[in-house]
Formats: structure tokens, sequence, C-alpha cells
């Protein structure tokens, strides 16, 4: 056996344009057998994880709902919980965001699943800002960076005081001595805080996992420093190998100030794999996936998240127009991470694009494709599980959230082929040898007890 | 020819008394198991039940209402009724299943892409059971401070209803095209901003969610006011074949734990229920103790309103909606 285990989780696919809906392949977002498939695949190949991410507002561009990508998605954790029904030992992980949920809802309902998934359930904790999702809560608004890790911060103490609130032996229900609880402050709690202030008593015992494993999705330094204290994982965008090295010694260094032992925080990249019977069918069909995922009309929107202006006029096929972008907030896609990110040096990379394209005589859907498509793992079931075994062996991360790019079946082949080669290397499980989603990630400890 | 009655059963942990968890046959132990609850959930649905509440709320259960009281001898504590009823609906089928959310402490943003999502994992089964919260204690453990009047707390109930209600409508049947030729997956015409501005709310949408297959899942309440499909009236039920049994059973429980005021309670036998039913109001019947009073209903009054022709022995096609004679629901925003 290696001496490094790789914990695998799989994504169902999102709504962005990572998936391929137009393939004939492409099955419902919607309906809970398309769920049900996925999870059952990765049950059945024995991966840590099921994952679904949140998104509270239809995404917008151009003033317009964006309908070149999937569109629409049930509420996930109401289908993690769902799943608990159909699966019996995988984990089963949604994002919520600490900005529009409370900490009593969501402590309950994660408690609540981890109770009925006997100690499955995780939370990806991410702290957004985006003033179209503000609009459709009452609180309204967002917050400003600063703010938001307060209130991860926040958010995330007091749900972990409020599952500690109840002891494990809380819950005596013995009808000979009539006794129903041990203690009559069973789930006593207080916690004021800037954004979160709440006392009281919660009304759910301690769940199997007593703190359900928590990871947390951001790669700046606050994120980081963040889940160095408080995380059981990063899912992270660092999913190459020498960027990944880097950003694993990072994140594990910081643990040591905090009294932590680096195995106690899992590092796991989220990325993509195109599999063939070969290497070189593997690349060709690659290539056909990337221009799937970055049509005419979807390069140009990522054309006009940099540019923050309309290019309608321009031809996706044609060079990059000639006239510069507006600098400033972006205001052609105001939810947009990719839009916002690009704030302050829209000039200089549009410079940068033009001078590429021209080099090498690209189109604007040509550099699109180069740029936005998302490919980490390219080649035959062989090929793959030596990058993935490579990765997890040499310190770039500690395992993989995969993200197929087909819905429900896009894990199959990667299921039937790739696991059974990591499994043969003695580097990934043939067997769930625990029934919680901490241990099968190896953490072995529960997580200490608030104070 | 007599109208179909529709019945309604409301769970409740152990059951409705406090005591309930100390009868033979409870399993207190396993509250918090799915497997407690499924049980419980197949034992009406082979009844035929139309429909199963779960009860829930943002503070434990107590003796007082003005905040927790110090007993360690009455059930407490509750899952998230939501969870659980999305855990359920994959192992039951022709019942309908309705969480308890309260209006006052929720985003009505997240109990409608909720609620909407129960009815696809049940194949349009979910129901939603809107309750008013007006104690300041429950209000604290979401932040709330300084509740206004019951009055001013329906109103905010009816605003949340209502915009729960026209998310579901923001999607139109079939906004879903999947035009690979000109690269659109939505008919954005088919998506509407709902625009609320209330009191209270001020939501935008659309939802994240498309159109739930119930369109509308089914709102039931407890009080007048909320813009519910149903109004139902609560009924507590103690049940034994002979009648001075249930009184001994009810009055053996009061002893431990009396069950307190303000409820509406029934003390007897099936049949002397199912003639009861037959008169009343649409009725949540709420069994004293579960299994006992449950399975009271389920093989003593529901058979006996079988024999008298008043309720079906299997659950007919379609939806819960169709089922209860809702009729189908229209879209407000569709042309």
């Amino acid at each position: 056996m290696n001496e490094r285990q790789i914990h695998l989780a799989a994504h169902f696919p999102g709504v962005n344009n990572t998936t391929v809906w137009s393939d004939p392949a492409s099955g419902s977002h919607i309906d809970f057998a398309s769920f049900v498939h996925l999870a059952q695949t990765a049950e059945r190949a024995k991966f840590d994880f099921f994952f679904l991410a949140e998104g509270l507002s239809l995404r917008e561009h151009a003033g317009h709902v964006h309908d070149l990508d999937v569109v629409g998605r049930p509420e996930s954790f109401t289908i993690l919980a769902a799943l608990a029904a159909v699966t019996e030992r995988i984990g089963l992980m949604a994002t919520l965001t600490a900005t529009y949920h409370e900490p009593y809802e969501l402590a309950r309902a994660l408690g609540t699943l981890d109770h009925l998934s006997d100690g499955r359930a995780g939370w990806n904790l991410v702290t957004s800002t985006d003033a179209l999702t503000g609009r459709n809560f009452s609180r309204g608004g967002y917050l400003d960076y600063g703010d938001r890790y307060v209130r991860g911060r926040e958010l995330l103490e007091s749900a972990t005081q409020l599952w500690h609130s109840w002891a494990p032996g809380d819950l005596v229900a013995d009808p000979a001595t009539g006794r129903f609880l041990a203690r009559p402050d069973a789930g006593a709690f207080a916690f004021h805080g800037e954004q979160v202030d709440i006392e009281g008593r919660f009304t759910l015992p301690r769940s199997p996992q007593g703190r359900p494993v928590v990871i947390q999705a951001g790669d700046s330094a606050d994120g980081r420093e963040f889940a160095a204290e408080h995380a059981d994982g990063i899912f992270t965008r660092h999913g190459g190998l020498e960027d990944g090295r880097a950003f694993y010694a990072d994140v594990k260094s910081r643990m040591q100030a905090y009294g932590r032992e680096p195995e106690e925080l899992l590092i796991l990249p989220g990325v993509t794999f195109v599999l063939g019977d070969t290497d070189e069918e593997a690349r060709e069909q690659a290539e056909i996936v990337r221009r799937q995922q970055v049509s005419g009309p979807t390069a140009m929107v990522f054309l006009e998240q940099l540019w923050n202006r309309d290019l309608s006029e321009y031809d996706p096929d044609g060079p990059l127009p000639d006239i510069d972008p507006i600098e400033g907030e972006s205001t052609i896609a105001p939810g947009s991470i990719p839009a916002r990110s690009f704030t302050g040096r829209r000039q200089a990379t549009a410079d940068e694009w033009r001078a590429e394209a021209t080099a090498e005589d690209l189109s604007i859907r040509d550099l699109m494709v180069r740029r936005a498509a998302r490919q980490t793992f390219v080649g035959s079931a062989a090929t793959i599980a030596d990058q993935l075994d490579l990765h997890v062996q040499t310190h770039a991360c500690d395992g993989f959230i995969l993200v197929p790019h087909i819905t429900p079946a896009g894990l199959d082949r990667f299921a039937d082929e790739v696991v059974p080669l990591l499994q043969e290397r003695g580097s990934f499980r043939t067997e769930y040898e625990g029934t919680t989603l901490r241990e099968h990630l190896g953490l072995a400890r529960p997580w200490p007890g608030a104070g | 020819m007599t109208k179909n009655l529709h019945l309604t059963v409301g769970l409740a942990g152990a059951g409705w008394h406090p005591a309930a968890w100390r009868e033979p046959g409870a399993r207190p132990g396993e509250l918090l198991t799915a497997r407690w609850w499924i049980d419980q959930v197949v034992e009406a649905q082979e009844a035929v039940i139309d429909l199963v509440t779960i009860e829930d709320a943002l503070a434990l259960q107590s003796s007082d209402p003005d905040g927790p009281d110090d007993r360690t001898d009455a059930t407490r504590g509750y899952l998230d009724a939501i969870v659980l009823a999305a855990r359920i609906a994959p192992a039951t089928r022709g019942i309908g299943i309705a969480p308890v959310v309260t209006t006052t402490l929720t985003e009505p943003f997240h109990v409608s892409t909720q609620i909407a999502t129960i009815d696809y994992v049940s194949d349009g089964r979910a129901a939603w059971l809107a309750r008013v919260a007006s104690s300041h204690w429950e209000a604290a453990h979401a932040g709330r401070r300084g509740l206004p009047s019951r009055e001013v707390l329906r109103a905010e109930g009816a605003e949340h209803v209502e915009v729960v209600r026209r998310l579901w409508d923001s999607w139109e049947e079939g906004a879903e095209i999947r035009d690979a030729e000109r690269h659109r997956f939505v008919d954005r015409s088919k998506l509407h901003h709902i625009d609320f501005d209330g009191e209270r709310f001020r939501i935008r949408g659309p939802s994240i969610t498309p159109r739930p297959p119930q369109g509308q899942p089914v709102v039931l309440a407890t009080e007048p006011g909320l813009g519910a499909d149903l109004v139902l009236e609560d009924l507590v039920v103690f049940l034994d074949d002979d009648e001075g049994g249930a009184v001994g059973r009810r009055d053996r429980l009061d002893a431990l734990h009396p069950l307190g005021p303000g409820v509406d309670v029934f003390t007897g036998t099936p049949s002397g229920l199912a003639d009861v039913l037959e008169e009343r109001p649409p009725t949540r019947l709420l069994p004293a103790a579960i299994p006992h009073d449950l399975r009271a209903i389920t093989r003593g009054v529901v058979p006996e309103l079988q024999s008298r022709g008043r309720v079906p022995r299997s659950y007919a096609a379609g939806t819960l909606r169709e089922r209860l004679g809702l009729g189908a629901a229209t879209n407000r925003y569709a042309a």
C-alpha cells in the first residue's frame, strides 16, 4: 500500500460552462434520478463524498438571465437529505454561504443530516458577496470584503457551539426512570459577536460526528489562514503540480500556529478530466469538449466580462476588438466573480490578450477556449491514474473533487476504469473502512468541543 | 354521494402528549433516527392517509409559553423538518409530506426552493404547514429581537407565503428548452422577476429552482389569514377499543405531565372518532401517543371510514394537489 491514500469526491456538474448540456448524453439537472445516478456511481467506486454547489440567484449578463449555460437547480441541502435515503456510506456535502444562512437554521440542517445519514454530513463554507443574490433575501445588500470573513468566522464558531451544546449523554430517554434529559439545560448556548448575536437552547441533540466535516473554499491569504485554524479541508483551484505543491506547503505550514497537525486538514482541488482509450484519443476528445464548453456566444460573454461593455458587433471567429475596455467595477455582469476579478486591470489584461492573439493568429473564440476551458487531466485511464497518484504522493494535494462535464453519467468511466488502477497501486480504498465522513477522510479525532 | 374526507395526521416525536415517550411500545431512544420516522409515515401510508405533517420549531418543547422549562421528564428535541421530509420522501409513496416551517424566522427564498425540491424528490407529494412563531425566546434563536404583535406577525406570514408562491410560479412550464442550435438552455421570456415589495419582504426573483411538479405545492395552516390552500383544526386523540380504556390512559399520562390548556382533545373509540370526523371541518389528527394512537387511527378509524365509503382504499393517481381536490395550479405569470 502506498504511504499516502488518495481522497476522492464527486461534484455534481455545475451551473457554468464546464458542464456540456448540448451533448446528446446530457441528462436532467433537476430530476432526482440524475443525483441518484452520480451519488450511487461515486459510492460504488468508494468515493469519500458527493458534492453539490450552491447558487442563490440566477446568473445575469448584460441585464438578462445568462442562458448559454445550464440554468436552474434544486436546493442542495434538500437533495443531500434525499440522497441519504438511497446511499449508505458515501459522505454528503454541500456549499452553504455564510452570507445568506443564519447559524441556528444552518446548524440544525447540517446536524439533522448528520443524524439521518449516520454521520455523513459535510459543509463547504463560503462567504459570498453579490448584489444580485442580495435582492432575493430580506437582509438584502451584501457584505464588504472584511465583513465577509468576520461573518464566516462567526457563523462557523456559533454553529460549532450549537453542535456541541448537547453533550453526548444528554439524551437519556429511559422510560424506567422517567428521565428524558440528563440535565435541565441541555442545549444551552450564547454567542455574542459582531454579526451573530444569539442565545437560548438548541433543539438538536449531539449528532454522530459532533461537528460535521467543514471545508472552506477560498484561496486568498485570509481564506488560507481561516482554513488552517478552523477547517477540515480546503476546496481549492490549485490543481496543477507546481502551484499545488506551493499551496499545499503554505497552508499546512500555517496550521502549527493553531496547534494542529498537517493531516488534520485536507487539500482538495476541484479538477476536470477527459478520459480516452488512448492518450491520443483523449487529447482529440478534449479538444472537442473544449469547443463545446466555449461556444462562440460563450466566448463573447467571457470577453465582455473583461471589456465590461457590449461587444455584440464583433465576430467570435474574428480578431479581438480594437476598442478598449471600460475600467472600473463590472456593470455588464454585476454578479459574476470572473467579471469582478478583472477590476483595475482591464486595460492591461486586454493588451496582453491582444498581443497573444496577434502573435499566434487566434480568433476571439480560440483565445477564450485556451483561457477559459478547464481541463486538468487528459489521457487514458493509466495516464490519469498515474497523474492523480503523482499529485498526491508528491504533496501537491491530498485528493480531488472531480467535476465531470456530463450529467449524470460523466463519472461512470472514471469509476470503472481509473479507480481500479488506483486500487491496484494501493493508493485508494477497496472498501469503506469507517462509517462516518470524518472516518473516510482520515480525520481521526473528532473536532474538539467548543468551550 | 357524500364527498371524500381528507385525512391529515400530525407526527411529533413520541406523540403529542409530553409523557407519551414513557408508554409501552414507544421507542424514545430512536426519535432522531430515519428508521423511526419512516416507520410512522409508512404506517400512515398503508392506511392511505392523505398527508402527514412533521412538527418542528426553532425552540425546544416547553410547558412554559414564555421560555424553556427545567423539566427533564418530557420529550425534548426536534430534527429539522425540511431535511427530515426530504429524507423520508424517497422511502415512501402516495402520501403527502408537510414539514412545519415558520414564516417568522425564515427566508421565503430558502423555503420556496426547499419545498420545491421536496416536491421533485417525492414526485409531487410536497406540502408545507406554514406556522407563525410568536415567542420571543424562539425568535432570539434566530437573532430576531422585539417581535411585533401577533396580528402583524400573521400579516408577515401572509407576505412570506405569497413570496414563496410567486417564486414557484417564476419559472413557467417548459422554460428549459435546450436549444443547442441557438445556444439557449432556457427561454428567458418564461422566467419572471417576482418583484415583491411588502412590509417585511422585498424579493426580486426569479427562483433558482424550476417550477415544481405540482406547480404549487400544497400550503397548509392551522389558522386563517396566511393564504393557505387548507386550514386545518387540530385535534389531539386518545383512542382505545373501549372508551374507558382511552380515558384511563389519558388520566395516567396527565398524572405524569399535564397536556396543557388550549388544545382540543378527543378521548374515545375509533368509531366514535369516525362519527366526529364526518361532521368536523378539515382536521389535523394529533395522536397523543405514537405508535399507539397512530395505529388506532390507521387500523381503527380508517377501516371504519372506508366501510362507510368516506375515504379511499388506495391512492388515486396524480399529485397530492389533485388527490386533495385542489385543482390544477395555474401560473400567474403564464401568458
